[in-house]
């Protein structure tokens, strides 16, 4: 990107241990100079097992600077959620994207190509080939 | 005609129903799910309440959007983005109307139905709230009296959920196992169709 403005990744699980570690994982994994802005929305506002759509909103505003914001999630409510609020329109920021990406690894390779400048289109197809990454 | 008071009473009912049924719900959600559907249901509902009380919309379609609104923000599971859906997309369907006919009611409620069907991808037989509400939207008509067929439908296609295995959702992972438990969702969402009939009825 020209003009400097990184994606915002947004990582949404049922659980806000796992979201933060994961947010911290991809960051220290791609690490090495200034990483993209990343923010972890996990369970719910009360700490308990869940989603909650204020946090993911929160963090979207929060990493949101005006290029893109890619959100990846875990299961069930975590995805419905985030459709949900897509489908709301006005309730994220504009550009922002539910990504189609295993979590963690798609996590890793969203924040890493988000890092080094990769627009949404770019982060969103690094995230979704972590589906192709087979394991044995 | 059906006017936003109408719609206030109705989802005051569905929110002392869920309330009255929290305990049965989240043990059906303890067989093949993860035992929270009466509680968020609850919260949801509760808090759908409690706004519409304090901020009364002024009309049918208003009062389902700000109810849709408030159960995706407050629920916390999967029923929360799913009973959001279906009351904003029928609450949409609606439009600024200050009343409407139980026959835009029962159109507008099948193109809410629609919309979750299409954000869950489940489709009837996947033992999800839709065998509950395709049933029930297809019994409803242009008559209150008819709300009375969508209800029964609703609490029919809820029983018939006992035999389906689960296609959608955290009872999807049990396979076979999730076979002889109804399902919780179905079993809300006729709560909310048993609710529609006896606001209509009046015995609300």
């Amino acid at each position: 990107m020209g003009d400097g403005k990184t994606v915002g990744i947004v990582l949404v699980s049922h659980s806000r241990e796992v979201a933060t570690a994961v947010a911290e994982m991809a960051k220290a994994l791609a690490g090495g100079g200034a990483t993209a802005q990343v923010a972890p929305a996990g369970g719910t506002p009360d700490g308990g097992l869940g989603t909650s759509s204020e946090l993911i909103t929160a963090a979207a505003e929060e990493v949101d600077a005006g290029a893109g914001v890619a959100v990846l999630v875990d299961l069930g409510s975590a995805v419905l959620t985030v459709k949900a609020l897509l489908a709301e329109g006005d309730e994220l920021p504009t550009g922002t994207r539910l990504v189609d990406a295993p979590f963690v690894e798609g996590a890793v390779a969203a924040v890493v190509t988000a890092s080094a400048g990769g627009d949404l289109d770019a982060v969103e197809a690094a995230a979704a080939e972590a589906y192709g990454y087979r394991k044995q | 005609m059906l006017d936003a008071e109408f719609f206030r009473r109705w989802l005051a009912a569905v929110a002392v129903s869920v309330d009255r049924e929290a305990d049965r719900l989240t043990e059906l959600d303890s067989a093949i799910g993860d035992a929270d559907h009466g509680s968020n249901l609850k919260r949801g509902f509760t808090a759908v309440a409690a706004v519409l009380e304090k901020e009364p919309p002024a009309t049918p379609g208003a009062v389902l959007m700000l109810a849709g609104r408030q159960l995706v923000s407050t629920v916390g599971g999967a029923s929360g983005p799913l009973y959001g859906t279906l009351l904003r997309r029928t609450g949409k369907a609606l439009g600024d109307d200050a009343e409407v006919t139980p026959g835009q009611l029962a159109e507008a409620l099948r193109t809410g139905v629609a919309a979750v069907a299409q954000l869950g991808g489940a489709k009837a037989g996947d033992k999800t709230m839709l065998d509950a509400l395709e049933p029930a939207v297809a019994a409803l008509g242009d008559s209150t009296e008819s709300f009375a067929a969508a209800r029964e439908a609703a609490e029919q296609g809820a029983s018939d959920t006992v035999p389906l295995q689960a296609r959608k959702g955290r009872a999807s992972y049990l396979g076979e196992r999730s076979i002889g438990h109804q399902d919780p969702g179905a079993t809300s969402s006729a709560l909310l169709l048993a609710a529609l009939a006896d606001t209509a009825e009046g015995a609300a």
